[in-house]
């Protein structure tokens, strides 16, 4: 369901060309966990945000659900972003003056969805996350813990079928960290595609393939039994 | 969780309005020292430009209304002229060679057109009754005076009817004069005294009277020989010429010039002006006044505007992460754009209203303040700083709008 064909992304730093991505050939089907790992400008950021449609192939194919994703108008990308992926950040992002329902809400609101329907979804949401008392709270009087849940809630608000999570654990102490890790494979047990990018190996070792990444390039992509074993 | 979903796959792929409104009045509420520093440029703005033209206004107004009250089917001469006219002493120097005296006035009195005439001198003088004193203006007129200014008496009678030439030490006093002077006492009879000479009140102003420059409550009048003497001046101030009717007034100039030329030597040495041509040109110059404040406050509307981009483009340097998100959210650089649009075209709009408030609030209190000055903003002013106000704030929020839908989401998230 993601296949990346011969994909190059280069940037431009003062008249040096960087292969932030060198020649990316990868195929994940649906309802993969992935781990994506490797040491800071390996690339694996730029295959993130890549696979997430944020950032473009210098050159390349991109097919998601077997459509080639490279070609669509940026209007286009937004609304496949908005129905296909969903973000799980390190830092959460979320917006500071709305409430962790509205947060969750955000997705449906730029889809268009009308209020009555988002609101059932969200109540939905808030309690598959165990967020429900939490529903008029400011991130600010959030745990990290329950933030992360709560941009969790968002990302999958509109059922998409890949979660692409960059350092999800980053911000979060070990227990949290935990449940935060134990919520996504959740979601990848009822089918998601789950990407995680992270820098720790106890995660790492979770994921069912994983794909260590150097200079822009895939070093080694290895399916593994999972250290523990995420089903109940 | 499938590929697509029932719910997602009917409404078309854009932000519903009333989403859009709600995100800005959030956006606004969440940042609400940002708001409200807007809200005073755009308020200040719209209020100035409410306030500044009703005072014009009110200002043209009043004018308009003292010249109402100064009579009606005015002419009024004036000693020396205006314009050049032939060579002589006079034009040169700019001095006039002879004066405007009282059988200049005499003269104009043959005229038919003419049905009343009043000579006038002006000048200041202590007045004193029993060791109070009081500097008052003086105004020296005739019997006609009180009609032709449609002024009215409270007390006693008017200057006497008789020669002109003739100085009798009666005076006619305003009524704040009374009450400073007389206080409890009765005033009519009593003997007053203005500078050196002695004069008997026997009359007393009604008080509604008003006219530019004069407050008929303050002055004290006296027979104009009377004043020609005290002053010591032997030329007139002004000469005010009522005629029969309106349309008599250009033969009645006419008449008043030539017949002043030939007492004069052959000289035009008087300006002869009508009312209408003096209320026309204080119109003029007021209006062009209200405009020209309009148009300054407006600059400050404009500076407001220009505050708002500067503003929102901080804003949206601030808000790059929210922007970045929004964008993996699934908002494209269209929806990106409108919601920053709307966000500042709800800021001005309420700006604007504030504005509009506090204006209408601050001419209420100029009425208020000066309740002879109607001070109502003109209806154009307060469209056009309405409109102004949300033209420059849609207008400066283009660039900030179009920053945020340019942003790349990828750096927009980094920064942290």
């Amino acid at each position: 369901m993601i296949r990346l064909e011969q994909i190059h992304r280069n940037f431009q730093v003062g008249d040096q060309t960087v292969h932030a991505l060198d020649d990316i050939n990868l195929q994940i089907d649906q309802g993969e966990y992935v781990s994506v790992m490797g040491p800071s400008g390996s690339g694996k950021s730029t295959l993130l945000n890549l696979l997430g449609l944020l950032d473009r192939p210098s050159s390349g194919k991109y097919f998601l659900n077997q459509k080639n994703v490279t070609e669509l108008s940026e209007q286009e990308t937004a609304r496949t972003r908005n129905r296909n992926i969903g973000f799980v950040f390190q830092a959460f992002h979320l917006v500071p003056r709305l409430t962790a329902a509205e947060n969750i809400e955000l997705p449906l609101i730029l889809a268009g969805v009308k209020p009555e329907q988002r609101h059932a979804r969200v109540d939905k949401a808030l309690e598959a996350m165990h967020l429900s008392d939490r529903a008029q709270h400011k991130p600010e009087q959030l745990s990290g813990g329950q933030r992360q849940r709560v941009a969790i809630a968002r990302a999958t608000i509109t059922e998409p079928s890949v979660l692409l999570a960059d350092e999800p654990t980053g911000n979060l102490d070990q227990k949290s960290g935990h449940d935060v890790i134990q919520t996504l494979e959740a979601l990848n047990q009822r089918g998601i595609t789950l990407i995680v990018v992270t820098h720790d190996m106890a995660i790492g070792d979770r994921s069912r393939r994983r794909i260590n990444m150097l200079d822009g390039r895939i070093q080694s992509d290895s399916r593994q039994t999972p250290a523990h074993d995420p089903r109940p | 969780m499938a590929a697509s979903s029932p719910i997602l796959a009917r409404p078309p792929h854009m932000i519903l309005a009333r989403d859009t409104f709600r995100f800005g009045w959030n956006a606004l509420k969440g940042y609400h020292s940002r708001t409200i520093l807007m809200l005073l440029a755009m308020t200040i703005g719209v209020a100035s430009v409410l306030m500044l033209t009703a005072l014009g206004e009110g200002a043209r107004h009043y004018v308009r209304n003292e010249f109402a009250s100064l009579g009606t089917n005015l002419v009024i001469v004036m000693p020396g002229r205006s314009e050049t006219a032939g060579v002589g002493l006079g034009t040169m120097t700019g001095v006039t060679p002879r004066d405007l005296t009282l059988d200049d006035v005499k003269a104009l009195t043959r005229n038919p057109h003419i049905t009343r005439i009043a000579p006038m001198n002006v000048g200041s003088a202590e007045i004193s009754w029993q060791g109070r004193k009081r500097e008052v203006p003086v105004l020296g007129s005739t019997h006609a005076l009180l009609e032709i200014r449609h002024w009215h008496l409270a007390q006693g009678s008017f200057l006497p009817k008789g020669d002109w030439n003739r100085p009798t030490p009666v005076c006619v006093i305003g009524a704040k004069v009374r009450n400073e002077i007389f206080g409890p006492h009765p005033a009519l009879g009593q003997w007053i005294r203005l500078g050196e000479n002695r004069y008997r009140v026997i009359g007393i102003m009604g008080s509604e009277g008003r006219s530019i420059g004069v407050d008929v409550q303050e002055i004290v009048i006296i027979p104009v020989a009377s004043a020609q003497q005290l002053f010591n001046v032997p030329s007139l101030f002004r000469v005010l010429i009522e005629t029969r009717t309106r349309d008599a007034m250009p033969r009645v100039i006419k008449f008043t010039e030539d017949t002043l030329q030939a007492r004069h030597q052959g000289e035009r040495d008087v300006t002869v002006i009508t009312q209408d041509a003096v209320l026309a040109t204080f119109d003029r110059i007021l209006g062009a006044l209200t405009y020209a404040v309009g148009g300054i406050a407006a600059i400050s509307l404009a500076v407001a505007g220009i505050l708002i981009m500067n503003v929102m483009l901080i804003a949206v340097s601030q808000r790059t992460a929210e922007i970045g998100l929004l964008k993996a959210l699934g908002a494209s650089a269209h929806t990106i754009e409108l919601l920053i649009l709307v966000e500042a075209l709800l800021l001005s709009c309420l700006g604007g209203v504030i504005g509009l408030a506090i204006g209408q609030l601050g001419s209420w209190g100029i009425r208020l303040a000066f309740p002879q000055i109607a001070a109502y903003p003109p209806d154009w002013a307060v469209v056009a700083s309405f409109l102004v106000a949300i033209v420059t704030g849609a207008l400066f929020s283009l660039l900030p709008a179009r920053k945020a839908a340019k942003l790349d989401p990828v750096l927009a998230l980094s920064r942290h």
